[in-house]
This record gives structure tokens, C-alpha cells and sequence, in this order.
């Protein structure tokens, strides 16, 4: 008879044979002998967090920039509710998290016992799919599954549940043959009939664009690469939306900056007038199309995406491509070369209209601002931070708001996988502990979350993780009193009616960091800002940086509510150029 | 600037709406119910009647059947975001007017009342093969099979016959012919 194994040690065998090196997690009563078990299985690195939300952004930290899947161990009721915004925020945006959580026994299921929360009803419209292992007989086969169902198709969260009695159960382990090729519940759909379809509509094309996702990034580094092969092939101008940043490099003249609603003049207008738009992985998010009635009313639209579900959602697209990125575009490249050897030759003549009415766009220079001498202005420093930081292989977390916009419009990015922010959900508190886990996953490079004072606060306990492991990452904070996006609407939609946007009694960050036992540093002049990065850079611990910026600053381009792309508000700067017209505030 | 006071935008043009009837073959599992009707109202579309059993107890198959209505947009996410589901297997989508369908919904209607009522009843229901189940002096339990407008009708006309309860089975479908929804 073959040896048997208690569930705790189950899950660890799993864990081992998925390759798992890392888990983010926090005891309680209904995970103990999971947590039992820890010290016999010395391969696994557990990190302990401060809360279990830290726990699920630390995980989507760590996934998103190693491409493998992120695994968080919780207890069960607080343990896992806890855990239910950052299932949520990796549900939207496509990370592969596997949660397992603690129940209690099977016997109470049911009967409100202490710490008994219906984990499996709470999580399952935030998840893939979710199980309760009731029959420790199932339990292997379900964590299998369970990675199966998280690293494929579109990727995403998914939760096994585990009563406390079943992880003392013994049964055998049968040993996990992995399949060659994971296939998931979607398949790549496409034939070579869609390729031959988008490379008659590209060739006819006199003013295309791509617009790419998070879906090439999630398709793998590989995707990346020839992402930009396709973009030299063709010479169609591309942007990309928040998650796609990184996939194409940010200083390419072929790069037109990130679209959407504070994306740049030259991509929204580019995205309205295009006769060809060629969507890679993007989901026509509602911050990307702004009004869908009069979203790019000209042109012929191709979606290539791995989610049939995604497709058709928001947008009537006239040519769907069901696939994996990767595969759709190597199959587009290798057919270009076959049917069109000199495609970028033909093609620049047809195009050239294109790229001069684009390089009129971008003249406007539309991320620019009315820089001072006296107070930082935000976009400055994170101008600054890119300079300082570009010749290092740096990864970049944000949280949630006008920061976080800041930093997609300023900091310029060449490789996938470096940009770590949350965009569908847009979670507040999701950087910090997001910076924990790029760290954990890559201990030698440069992590700096870009973080706003108000955001920050909401997971800051996670700095004492940071602490405890040695994971110098660094928060670098605008600190500018507001939530300033919210601030923001407020001024532009409610009247200047601040209600309750001011955070009037702030912590003295540089303290803070002191209590934590990491650096604090305080800048307060664009003159000191410059060393005072430096200075973070060079420190090897956790750095909290407290950016004192103007208060009042906002965040242009944008797209006002209910607007086409081509009706951008545009910055102070333009604004007071054209302040004859009152129209001037909406610039055709 | 701007009138329309929100960070989102104002609906569009909405399609027109129609009513379908969407099967799906799942594995009958805990909690399998409740993810197809989640789907449903977490994402704000409709339910009119919804019918499950499990069909096959040795594959572990339910076929769970269910009317809605929506724009053709929404019937195609909601049958591309079942497809997404797990535990199911295979979703097939019928409209209403299909005449290669056939769409039945079984009712039970209990009449109480003087003799001459309860035959009325059971005379009204003569076109939906009616059968007696239950009998005493003073009411019947009536089965019908039907499309599910005429028992909407039916319940309708028997309130003067003494309807006093109605029971629904909601609408199972099945296609003609010898061809199998695969």
C-alpha cells in the first residue's frame, strides 16, 4: 500500500510539484496544520504579511512580474474575507493568484461556528472558479486543477477551500504528471482564414493603429518581442492602454503613449480618426472608449483576444480573432513575410498622411505642465525618478489615483513586466504590498512603489513585512494632502465642493518610516529632489520617500465624462494659450 | 465643461429585446446552481424561468434550462460568459420563435369549488392534455403541459373556476428530428 499523507502535507506536495517557491500567507486557527507542516518543506519560502489583503497584492506582485502563478495561504471567515478585494482586483485584471483558505470542520460547516464564513459563496463572483474540499480524496486532484484553471486562458484568481478537519485526513498522493501543453476551457479558435482577413484590412489601411493590452503581457515576454517585430514590419503607429505599458518600448517613435482617459492627445485623436484599429489583448475598457456611440466612428475594428467573452462585450468589432497573442501575431508575422515581403515599403507611402497628421497631435505636447521653481511639481518628479532610475532594470508598483497617472503619462517603460498597477478594480492600498512581492521575486533589482499619501495608508502595515524580510523596496510617495483624484472630480464636476477629500491630519511620513525601522526622506524643493532620489536609490533598505508636491495639481490630458476621444480637456498650460475662446477648454 | 455630473458615461442605444431559451449541460456538483444564477444577477441579466435535473447520474450531468430576455449583445455574453463556467460543458441557445424547438412547461392548478366549476376548469383545459391527479367534493388538482403563454393564459382564465393555487415547472426545451444539440 502506498503511503499516506495528511491533507497539509498534501497541499505541500502540490505546491512542490507546481513549482511553487513562494507563498504569501497568514496563520489562524483553521490553517494551522497547513502551518504545521511548513517546517518539513523547506523548498517553500512563506512570507508573512500584515493583513491578508497585503497577502493577495504581495502574490500579484510577485505574478505579475515572474509570469507564474501567485499563491496566498489565509484562514478561514476575517482570513479570507480580507482576501476578497485582491481576488477581486486579479479577477479584473487578469493575475494568476491561487488562494487557499482555511474552513472550519466539515462537521460545522453551516452552523456559524467561530471564524465560519461562507468562503465559497463570497468569493465565486470574484474568482475563476473556487472549491470546497469536503473528501480529502479529492484534495490533489483540486490543487492541480486549481493551477490549471488559474495560469490558462485568460488568466485569474481562483480559491480552494479547506476544512481544518480535512487537513489531518490521510489518504495517498498520487504523483502529478503535468501536461505537455495546458489547454484550459478556451482554445486558441482562430484559423489561418482570420489571419489572411486582418492582413487584407491591413494593407488596405491608410490610417491604422494598434491598440494593445494587458494581454500581451500576459501571453508572455515572448509576445512582447514580437509585438514589436509586428510594429516594425507594419509601421502603424501603437498604443497601448495602463496594463499594456511595457509591452512596447515607451521611447519608440512608433509609440504614441498610452490612450484612454488621461492618455495622450495624439493616441485618443489617433484612436478616433483611425480607418483600422487592431486591438491586441485590450478589453475596450470604459476608460479607454469614453463614449461608445461616437467611439472611432470610421473605422474597421479587429479584436484579438484569448476570452470570446471579451469580444463584442463593449464594442461591435468586425473582425473577433479568438487566440493566444503570441500565437495570433506570430502567425500574422510569418504570412506578411509570405504574402507581402515588402509590406513596410508598400505600406509607408499609404501611411505617411497618417503619421504627419499624428505628429501635428503630438506637437501639442500634451502631457506637458507649467513647471516651478519653487513647489515639486508631481510630474516632475516622476520625470526626475525616470531619469534616475531608466539605466537600472527598475519595476514600478502605483496605487490608485492621480499618482498613479502621473507615473503611466511620465515614466517610460521598455520591457513587459515591470509595471505592476491595478487598473480594472482600481484598489487603493494595492502597491505597497504589491512592491513586497516584486521584490520577493526579483531580490536584487530596483522596486520603487509610486504612491500617493492617501492610498499608501491603506495598506502601510505591510511595510513592517518589508522590514522583516529585508526587501528594500521603495515608496516613493507625492504627498500632496488630497485625494487628489477625487479632488479633482470634485473641482471639475461638483463645484469645487471638497467634501471630505482633504486628509487633514496626515502621519510625518519620514517618522513613520522610523518606527518601521526603515529610512524616512523628505523632499520639499525641486532643488533638493534630485540628490534626495539618489539618496534613496543608494539606500539598501526599505525606503519610505515623502515627495511634498503641489497640492492643486491635476491631472491632463483627460477625457471628460461622457466625451469622444476627440474632445480632450487639455492642460493649464494650453488652456491659458487659447483662453480667448471659451470653448478653448475642449480642444478639437 | 461638462453637464453630465459623473465619472462615467451616460447609456447608449439599447437593441432590441427578445426572448430565448438558453440550456446548458453542466456537472451537477455543489454549488453549480448558484454559480449559473450568480452569473445571471451579478451581471444584471434576467431570469424568467429557470428548470434543472440532473440528466445522466453516471457522467454526473444536470441540463439546466433557462428563459431570458435581452438585446442580442447580452444573450451572446451570456452564453460566451457560461461557457466560461467550469462545470459547464456545452450551452446551446434557442429563440423563442424557433419552430425546430420545442419548448413545454408543465403546470399544476388547483381549482376548488362547486361541480360545476371544477368541470368548467377542466373543460377549459381540454387543448393542454389535462389530468386529474387529485379529486375530492370540493376541488381537483389539474396537470397541464404547454407553452408557457398559454399556461400564463390559463392561469389567467381559471381565477373564475376557483383557481386557488398554481405551480410551475418552467420551460424545458428540446430540439425536432432526429439531431442532437451537440
Amino acid at each position: 500500500m502506498s503511503k499516506l499523507y495528511s491533507g497539509a502535507e498534501i497541499v505541500f506536495k502540490c505546491l512542490k510539484d507546481q513549482n511553487v517557491e513562494v507563498i504569501f500567507g497568514y496563520p489562524g486557527g483553521a490553517v494551522l496544520p497547513i502551518y504545521d507542516e511548513l517546517k518539513n518543506f523547506n523548498f517553500i519560502k512563506h512570507i508573512l504579511v500584515r493583513h491578508e489583503q497585503g497577502a493577495g497584492h504581495a502574490a500579484e506582485g510577485y505574478a505579475r512580474s515572474s509570469g507564474k502563478p501567485g499563491v496566498l495561504l489565509v484562514t478561514s471567515g476575517p482570513g479570507a474575507t480580507n482576501a476578497v478585494t485582491a481576488l477581486t482586483d486579479a479577477y479584473m485584471d487578469s493575475v494568476p493568484l491561487v488562494c487557499i483558505s482555511g474552513q472550519v470542520p466539515t462537521h460545522l460547516i453551516g452552523t456559524d461556528a467561530f471564524q465560519e464564513a461562507d468562503t465559497t459563496g463570497i468569493t465565486r463572483p470574484c474568482t475563476k472558479h473556487n472549491w470546497l474540499v469536503k473528501d480529502i480524496k479529492d484534495l490533489g486532484k483540486v490543487i492541480h486543477k486549481a493551477f490549471e484553471v488559474a495560469t490558462t486562458g485568460r488568466p485569474g484568481p481562483v480559491l480552494v477551500d479547506i476544512p481544518k478537519d480535512v487537513q489531518f485526513q490521510k489518504t495517498s498522493y498520487a504523483k502529478f504528471k503535468k501536461q505537455k501543453k495546458k489547454v484550459g476551457k478556451i482554445h486558441n479558435q482562430f484559423s489561418q482564414k482570420d489571419i489572411d482577413e486582418l492582413i487584407k484590412l491591413m494593407s488596405k489601411a491608410s490610417k491604422p493603429i494598434f491598440y494593445t493590452g494587458g494581454g500581451v503581457i500576459n501571453s508572455g515576454p515572448k509576445a512582447s518581442e514580437l509585438l514589436r517585430e509586428l510594429v516594425r514590419t507594419t509601421g502603424f503607429p501603437i498604443t497601448t492602454t495602463l496594463q499594456g505599458l511595457g509591452s512596447y518600448p515607451g521611447e519608440d517613435g512608433h509609440f504614441l503613449g498610452m490612450l484612454g482617459m488621461h492618455g495622450s492627445y495624439e493616441a485618443n485623436n489617433a484612436m478616433h480618426d483611425c480607418d483600422l484599429m487592431i486591438n491586441i489583448g485590450a478589453r475596450f475598457d470604459d476608460r479607454i472608449t469614453g463614449k461608445i456611440d461616437e467611439f472611432s466612428p470610421k473605422s474597421k475594428k479587429v479584436h484579438i483576444d484569448i476570452d470570446p467573452s471579451s469580444i463584442n462585450k463593449n464594442v461591435k468589432v468586425d473582425v473577433p480573432i479568438v487566440g493566444d497573442v503570441e500565437e495570433v501575431i506570430t502567425s500574422t508575422i510569418r504570412t506578411i513575410k509570405k504574402v507581402k515581403p515588402d509590406f513596410t515599403k508598400s505600406n509607408k507611402q499609404k501611411i505617411s498622411k497618417w503619421w504627419e497628421k499624428i505628429q501635428k497631435w503630438r506637437a501639442v505636447n500634451s502631457f506637458d505642465f507649467v513647471n516651478s521653481t519653487e513647489t515639486i511639481k508631481p510630474q516632475y518628479a516622476v520625470q526626475r525618478l525616470y531619469e534616475l532610475t531608466k539605466n537600472k532594470d527598475t519595476y514600478i508598483t502605483t496605487e490608485v489615483g492621480q499618482h498613479q497617472m502621473w507615473a503611466a503619462q511620465h515614466y517610460k517603460f521598455d520591457k513587459p513586466n515591470r509595471w505592476m498597477t491595478s487598473g480594472g478594480l482600481g484598489t487603493m492600498g494595492y502597491g505597497l504590498p504589491a512592491a513586497v512581492g516584486v521584490q520577493v521575486a526579483h531580490p536584487n533589482k530596483l522596486v520603487i512603489d509610486i504612491a500617493g499619501e492617501a492610498s499608501v495608508l491603506m495598506t502601510m502595515q505591510e511595510m513592517s513585512t518589508a522590514v522583516q524580510y529585508s526587501l528594500p523596496i521603495k515608496i516613493f510617495i507625492l504627498n500632496n494632502e488630497y485625494m487628489g483624484m477625487v479632488r479633482q472630480w470634485q473641482e471639475l464636476l461638483h463645484e469645487k465642493n471638497y467634501s471630505e477629500s482633504y486628509t487633514a491630519a496626515l502621519p510625518d511620513f519620514v517618522k513613520l518610516a522610523e518606527a518601521y525601522g526603515c529610512v524616512g526622506i523628505r523632499a520639499k524643493t525641486p532643488d533638493e529632489l534630485d540628490d534626495k532620489i539618489i539618496e534613496m536609490i543608494n539606500t539598501d533598505r526599505p525606503v519610505i520617500f515623502d515627495c511634498m508636491v503641489d497640492k492643486e495639481e491635476n491631472c491632463f490630458p483627460m477625457i471628460p465624462s461622457g466625451k469622444p476621444h476627440n474632445q480632450m480637456l487639455l492642460g493649464e498650460k494650453d488652456r491659458k494659450e487659447t483662453k480667448i475662446s471659451k470653448k478653448g477648454k475642449t480642444l478639437v | 465643461m461638462a453637464k453630465a455630473k459623473s465619472a462615467y458615461s451616460t447609456p447608449g442605444k439599447l437593441g432590441k429585446l427578445g426572448t430565448h431559451i438558453i440550456v446548458v449541460w453542466v456537472d451537477n456538483e455543489a454549488g453549480v446552481l448558484a454559480r449559473v444564477a450568480g452569473l445571471f444577477s451579478g451581471r444584471g441579466y434576467n431570469i424568467e424561468s429557470l428548470a434543472v435535473a440532473e440528466i445522466d447520474p453516471k457522467l454526473n450531468i444536470s441540463r439546466i434550462t433557462i428563459v431570458t430576455t435581452g438585446t442580442p449583445q447580452v444573450i451572446d455574453q451570456i452564453k460566451l460568459q457560461l461557457k466560461k463556467l467550469v462545470p459547464v460543458h456545452k450551452v446551446a441557445d434557442f429563440k423563442r420563435e424557433d419552430k425546430k424547438v420545442i419548448f413545454k412547461e408543465m403546470a399544476l392548478f388547483k381549482v376548488v369549488g362547486n361541480s360545476s366549476k371544477k368541470e368548467k376548469a377542466l373543460k377549459a383545459c381540454k387543448k393542454y392534455n389535462p389530468v386529474i391527479l387529485d379529486k375530492t367534493k370540493k376541488s381537483y388538482v389539474i396537470q397541464i403541459t404547454a407553452l408557457r403563454r398559454e399556461i400564463d393564459i390559463m392561469s389567467k382564465s381559471l381565477k373564475k373556476f376557483g383557481l386557488v393555487s398554481v405551480s410551475r415547472t418552467g420551460a424545458v426545451a428540446m430540439t425536432r428530428g432526429s439531431k442532437v444539440f451537440k
